[in-house]
């Protein structure tokens, strides 16, 4: 069985239904995030929604033996004299879950209270046995802001380390595309999460481990776009006849198989765990799921149609023609 | 050729084993015996994280300043006691300012003794403390060396961690981890996996069962205006207002507040013991103590002196009991109030494991209920299980005897994973079980490399064996490539990651190392096994 034989398809000749494409979906992402700011949630401004680890505070996880009601509960905590509560269904509505949060406190020696307060509430609103108090997470301000240096500082080397790497293995400009290509994923998936907010699906949530997530999808996705260049490079290497446009054509054709096998592989793996992998780990998955489409779509529509816009400004302001070949390769 | 194919077959094998023991047993001996199903035993060696397991983690933070104000309340007890066996005259040594409690001052010196006053302080105290002044002004300060500051620092928070640790005891947690956390100044981790019933872990864990004794200055006064008024408005910085408890021996209900002097006659680790005891007369639970050698004879000096006078027994920043000193006492007594049994139990076992030397805040704490753990280690596994079925038959769709190759490798794969996981006993997260479905799905892509580039070969007419060298040799850069720089990523995640996190890095870099071996070795040994017994004219079936 084989999907690809013989495909000739001229890619760089759709460039300008791709660029639309990651337009609009750029563009609606920004708009997102922008709405997202303008609403500050508890006193923090941010573009996207931010999990506990990164937005303070108190989160507790309540399950509930028969369907919640959020007014009732919503009064539980008000009579009980807690502010700011925010009370949300969580999971699928089967599960009977909901998810009460406090906003940061800034007292570090009462950081617990917020917890005790709302298990007292619902206890007396309720009774003990009606619920079960499934996760609890508190973060103070002192650890919130560690945890944002952590994410901060694991993002910055990542893409240094990145960058140092296209440097030992490729030309600058091949380089340069693969890095824009990158900035567009990243853009498109986190977006997404502040698209899926401005929609009303609350629970998407910027998390450490979803910073892992896009850590590894831009990984990946520089991975893919290594793929095409490779091959961009090795036909380049054999035909000085062909035009740019031409060989980046080909090669990507040559690829196709490979790069969709390979994402469309991995993005299963991703989908069964978005799909059974429960809420925990929804925002990861999500954003791999995002990701891995996005980072393969990326290799072709914009870093290979990069590689050749610039050639041709070169071309157009008189400088060399032919790319020059790049560093020859390891093997 | 043949001979060199069977060794590979044979290193694949023991492979195999190797890491199929590690997974079970990790470095230990086989334990075959016991009727645990088979999938316990494999979880036995392989560390479950708080997240699968449910559990408590907390990150306190030791409020290292209130140590180094103790230490220097003594100090500036010692100061003012030499200053008077030198005869030199002064208004007041005191601390002044709370928020900088490594500041000692010297008050009202004569400009005569000056220069006494100076060689008393350099005599003693000059090797910890830096000493300026003598000025005109007749004040001197004396302030703790930065580094002996770091070293009490240090040593406060590693006191602390064994009082935690000596308590977490009583709490019967299998595997806790309470050590020194790195992200921050004087911050340690608390990890219990198993334990649910947070408010048991935090009130044995804070209990700031201090046993101070005081100097009663005056009271006891019905409220606090009284007893400032008692003093002339305002309080001295040498005392303090202290509120008694509900139970105190005189059986008043109620609140009464005392001027005591600040610094305490004995407290903290100048006991040695306590244990609960019963009064002879009034059947009253009382606990009994003992003080140490060094703490007896201070002891003994301030009560031969001050016969006559009351001393407060303070319990948890609140007073206990009150006696009259009758005579002078050394170092044992017994402590009255109305105690319940588990308030004498827990005060004689904190007594005893000594009470925290500075208090500590909670600055995270995070819960996951059992429940939880167990529900998440079923998603991810059904997660997993799903994810390597979706895999396991595409290949074998769409490569067909190839595909073959490709879920023995797969198989072979997850079983190095495990066994990685079993020998460096590492903790396996929710997003851990994440990065082993990541793996197969990243994994299977070098295959996928792999097979398209033989098919090239084929295509291009070339024949069996040297499609399949050709496709392995091209193919290798970039296999290598991907996964160097995603185990590069996995490693500035590990590094900079969180508890979860670290576990999704370790998996994912495990997998991604055992796939380079799996990948190319193991697939290029089946292959040619495939290809020598190829007649000709027979293409791979792929």
């Amino acid at each position: 069985m084989e999907l690809f034989h013989s495909v000739n398809v001229d890619w760089l000749g759709k460039k300008w239904y791709f660029l639309a494409f990651s337009l609009i979906f750029s563009v609606s992402g920004i708009i997102s995030m922008a709405a997202h700011w303008a609403h500050p949630v508890g006193g923090r401004r941010s573009p996207v929604p931010l999990g506990v680890d990164f937005r303070g505070g108190t989160q507790v996880e309540v399950q509930f033996k028969q369907t919640p009601n959020l007014e009732e509960i919503r009064r539980a905590t008000s009579d009980a004299g807690i502010r700011d509560a925010s009370i949300v269904n969580y999971d699928i509505p089967s599960h009977n879950e909901v998810l009460i949060s406090l906003p940061e406190q800034h007292a570090e020696t009462a950081l617990d209270t917020g917890r005790q307060q709302i298990e007292n509430a619902l206890r007396a609103k309720f009774g003990e046995g009606a619920f079960d108090i499934r996760n609890v997470q508190v973060v103070g301000p002192t650890v919130g802001r560690q945890l944002e240096k952590q994410a901060t500082l694991a993002t910055l080397y990542s893409l240094l380390g990145m960058l140092i790497y296209l440097w030992f293995r490729f030309q600058l400009i091949y380089g340069i595309a693969a890095v824009i290509a990158c900035f567009h994923d990243t853009l498109i998936t986190v977006g997404a999460f502040a698209l899926l907010d401005s929609f009303g699906i609350k629970g998407m949530e910027i998390s450490l481990t979803v910073i892992a997530a896009i850590l590894t999808l831009v990984g990946y996705s520089m991975n893919d776009t290594i793929v095409v260049f490779d091959r961009i490079r090795e036909n380049l290497r054999l035909s000085r006849r062909e035009s740019l446009p031409d060989v980046v054509n080909r090669s990507i054709n040559q690829t196709l198989s490979r790069t969709v096998l390979t994402s469309g592989l991995t993005f299963l793996t991703v989908l069964s765990l978005f799909v059974y992998g429960g809420p925990v780990l929804r925002g990861f998955s999500f954003a791999l799921v995002v990701g891995i489409l996005i980072g393969t779509y990326s290799s072709i529509a914009i870093a290979a149609p990069m590689l050749v816009a610039w050639q041709e400004s070169r071309a157009g302001s008189g400088k060399t023609a032919a790319l020059p070949a790049a560093k020859r390769s390891r093997v | 050729m043949k001979k060199n194919l069977k060794q590979k077959i044979v290193i694949i094998f023991g492979v195999l084993i190797v890491f199929l023991y590690g997974a079970f047993f990790g470095f230990d001996a086989p334990n075959l015996g016991g009727n645990q199903p088979l999938l316990s035993k494999l979880t036995q060696h392989i560390h479950l994280g708080l997240d699968l397991q449910g559990g408590v983690h907390l990150i306190l933070q030791v409020q290292v300043k209130e140590a180094v104000n103790t230490e220097t309340d003594n100090t500036a007890a010692r100061i003012e006691q030499d200053l008077k066996t030198a005869k030199v005259t002064f208004s007041q040594v005191l601390k002044p300012d709370p928020a900088r409690p490594e500041l000692i001052r010297i008050e009202g010196v004569n400009s005569t003794q000056a220069s006494a006053a100076r060689s008393v302080l350099d005599n003693k105290y000059s090797n910890e403390y830096d000493i300026a002044g003598g000025g005109a002004d007749g004040s001197f300060t004396v302030t703790m060396k930065p580094n002996i500051e770091r070293a009490l620092n240090d040593r406060t928070v590693q006191n602390t961690i064994e009082v935690i640790r000596d308590r977490v005891d009583t709490l019967g947690v299998s595997e806790p981890i309470i050590q020194q956390y790195g992200l921050g100044d004087n911050q340690i981790l608390v990890e219990l996996p198993g334990i649910s019933d947070i408010d048991r872990v935090r009130s044995i864990i804070t209990s700031t069962a201090r046993l101070e004794i005081h100097a009663v200055v005056g009271g006891p006064y019905p409220d606090e205006q009284a007893a400032l008024s008692s003093v002339g408005g305002a309080l001295p910085p040498d005392d303090e207002l202290v509120h008694g408890s509900g139970s105190m021996a005189n059986g008043s209900d109620a609140d009464s507040v005392y001027v005591l002097q600040r610094v305490a006659i004995v407290a903290g680790t100048d006991f040695r013991s306590a244990d609960p005891g019963t009064d002879s007369n009034t059947g009253q639970r009382t606990v009994h103590f003992t003080l140490t050698n060094e703490a007896g004879d201070k002891f003994w000096e301030y009560t031969s002196a001050n016969v006559g006078h009351s001393m407060a027994v303070v319990l948890g920043g609140r007073v206990k009991e009150v006696a009259n000193i009758e005579s002078a006492i050394r170092d044992s007594g017994e402590i009255r109030g109305s105690f319940s049994q588990d308030e004498v139990a827990i005060l004689s076992k904190m007594l005893r494991t000594g009470a925290l030397p500075a208090s500590i805040n909670y600055l995270e704490d995070r819960t996951v209920g059992a429940s939880l753990g167990s529900d998440s280690i079923r998603q991810g596994v059904t997660a997993a299980v799903v994810g390597v079925l979706l895999v396991m038959i595409f290949m074998l769709v769409y490569y067909k005897g190839s595909g073959v190759n490709a879920d023995l490798a797969l198989f072979l794969n997850l079983v190095i994973l495990l066994g990685f996981m079993g020998f460096s006993g590492a903790t396996l997260t929710l997003p851990g079980i994440a990065g082993v479905i990541l793996t197969i799905g990243m994994g299977v892509d070098s295959n996928v490399l792999i097979f398209e580039r033989i098919r090239e070969e084929m295509r291009a007419g070339k024949a069996p064996s040297a499609a399949v060298d050709q496709g392995f040799a091209h193919a290798w850069t970039t296999i290598l490539d991907t996964h160097v720089t995603t185990i590069v990523s996995a490693a500035i995640l590990f590094l900079f990651g969180s508890g979860p996190v670290k576990g999704f890095a370790v998996t994912l870099t495990f997998g991604l190392a055992a796939n380079l071996f799996t990948a190319v070795y193991v697939s290029r040994v089946i292959f040619d096994a495939h290809v020598n017994k190829l007649k000709a004219g027979e293409v791979v079936s792929i």
